[in-house]
């Protein structure tokens, strides 16, 4: 099958500091693609640049058979779940409509289809209960459930997750990575999945991608997730424990939260 | 000053049929301002920029009152006062608490360069006191025309950019990764919001345009939370208040704002009671299944 998201030769730099170099990557509809690395190692940045809000220092990025672009109709986007303040005038299915038509130009016309869309998205999320309450008033949980029928409204054809189970509670995190995972390999989108925790989703994972130190390793989790790989990325030794089907990482230096300011200075730091 | 002369200063309606056909105008004047008040406010509230509306009219006011000692046209003067503020808010203000402390720094300049205009202004005080309290009963046919021509210009303007705008009001990152000119359009904004200000000023005053572009659809937001409502009441409420405000005026013999600013004062407070009384019982849409 066709790739629908490639990366030849793509390079990102921040200033003197190197996040990744030399990306060679294909994935495929239908495949279930995490990015993981610790803080500032550039996942985030890896969505943005197919996001089209951040350019490439070097190396070509293609969704479809077109360069990246903003706005691309292609894209589903499930942002970190952050809370709207209460008096926000939104309610559940405003958020969702936002998905559908919030972007396009005028006024709403046409709203008996619009909103039989919104009601198939809700359904689709079992977020239809609470369709009419605030978005400020629903829990995390149900905001990120609003997020996936969000980000589902054009029916992509890539679904780029940046954390989106970030600060939910292990019910809800099953709940947005079992539907994120229905699109994925049901529907067959592709699904590129930035988190720094790989375990509420490693029962889904086809491949990943792992940034660490400027470095970074593509395979499946069996491959990457190694304590060889990991020590080669982190330049230092972390041991890889496999339990239960989880993966823990133990060891990981203590510069992801320490030294920001020199963090170009050493080669196999991490930011 | 006895509480019956009082009384009569504010409410008297003798001749009220007579006095009724010569304030057409400005009744006429009042719907269009509380229509593009009522519109625009919704937006001043989703995008959290109440004190730049304060900031923006203060400015008008400079640019009012110089045109008044210059002798130029006062609305045109106002207009230049107000676009400038909002242009400068919407390229400088990006973050919260930048365009704040912009504001901040912005409204005593513009209130104190307008003072100085009036204080060097020899003509009649009526039309000092004029602009910072409105005069919306000397309105002609000519600057009515001109009035709703604006209002016009401002609205099409906003429906046209009005899903995107709501889009990048309501939920920026989302928008912006969707392809939304987030940054285009909060200049856009900020200028039909200067304008709007401008126009404004001229029932209200410089000091009380809060009571047309916020008050209206603050209070739509305490009682609902649908996009279609909220515009709607908040239009509702703004017409209510500039018109009905116009109506008792004509009885008294006090400037109008009174009337516009308490009754827009009072739907306010029926709403939050309203809103109020059903967050308490937990009202909030939320179908609850029996179990």
């Amino acid at each position: 099958m066709k790739p629908v998201v490639s990366l030849r030769g793509a390079s990102l730099q921040f200033g003197k500091r190197t996040l990744w170099e030399g990306l060679d990557l294909d994935i495929r509809p239908g495949e279930f693609f995490a990015v993981l690395g610790p803080n500032g190692s550039g996942k985030t940045s890896f969505l943005k640049v197919l996001l089209g809000l951040q350019d490439l220092q070097s190396g070509t990025a293609t969704l479809g058979d077109r360069p990246v672009e903003r706005g691309s109709s292609l894209i589903g986007y499930i942002p970190q779940q952050k809370s709207f303040a209460p008096d926000t005038p939104m309610r559940a299915r405003d958020l969702v409509g936002l998905g559908v038509d919030g972007h396009r130009w005028g006024m709403r016309l046409g709203m008996s289809r619009v909103n039989r869309r919104i009601d198939e998205l809700l359904e689709l999320v079992g977020a239809t209960d609470y369709a009419k309450v605030p978005v400020g008033q629903l829990s995390g949980g149900e905001q990120q459930r609003l997020r996936v029928a969000q980000a589902l409204a054009t029916d992509p054809k890539v679904l780029l997750c940046d954390e989106p189970l970030l600060s939910l509670d292990l019910h809800h995190q099953q709940a947005v990575s079992a539907l994120i995972n229905t699109q994925c390999h049901e529907q067959n989108s592709a699904v590129v999945f930035v988190t720094h925790e790989i375990n509420p989703v490693i029962d889904y994972v086809d491949r990943v991608l792992y940034l660490a130190g400027g470095r970074f390793m593509v395979g499946t989790p069996e491959e990457v997730m190694t304590t060889e790989v990991l020590s080669e990325l982190y330049g230092s030794h972390v041991e890889v424990i496999h339990a239960n089907g989880r993966i823990v990482v133990v060891g990981l230096p203590d510069a992801t939260t320490h030294h920001h300011a020199d963090v170009h200075a050493t080669a196999g730091e991490v930011a | 000053m006895d509480a019956d002369s009082i009384i009569a200063a504010i409410f008297s309606f003798e001749n009220y049929g007579e006095l009724l056909v010569l304030v057409q105008n400005s009744i006429w004047a009042g719907a269009v301002l509380g229509l593009l008040g009522g519109l625009v406010g919704t937006f001043v509230m989703k995008r959290d920029l109440a004190f730049a509306v304060h900031g923006i009219s203060e400015l008008s006011f400079a640019g009012a009152a110089f045109a008044l000692l210059i002798g130029a046209d006062i609305v045109f003067g106002s207009l230049i006062g107000s676009v400038a503020a909002a242009f400068l808010l919407g390229v400088m203000g990006v973050r919260a608490r930048d365009k704040n402390s912009i504001i901040g720094v912005i409204m005593p300049f513009g209130l104190g360069l307008g003072i100085l205009f009036l204080s060097l202004y020899q003509g009649r005080a009526a039309n000092k006191f004029g602009l910072l309290t409105g005069q919306i009963v000397s309105v002609d046919t000519v600057q009515l025309q001109v009035l709703a021509g604006a209002a016009v210009v401002v609205i099409a303007a906003l429906v046209l950019i009005w899903r995107p705008l709501n889009f990048a009001s309501v939920d920026p990152e989302l928008a912006e990764a969707r392809g939304v000119p987030v940054r285009t359009l909060a200049i856009v904004f900020m200028l039909l919001l200067g304008v709007s200000v401008a126009l404004s000023i001229q029932v209200v005053g410089a000091l009380l345009v809060l009571a047309l572009l916020i008050t209206p659809a603050a209070a739509a937001l305490r009682v609902t939370s649908s996009p279609v409502a909220l515009v709607v009441l908040s239009v509702i409420f703004a017409v209510t208040a500039t018109v009905g405000g116009i109506l008792l005026a004509l009885g008294g013999r006090i400037p109008i704002s009174p009337y516009v600013t308490t009754l827009s004062f009072l739907i306010y407070v029926v709403c939050r009671a309203i809103g109020g009384t059903r967050a308490k019982k937990g009202i909030n849409g939320r179908l609850v299944h029996a179990r």
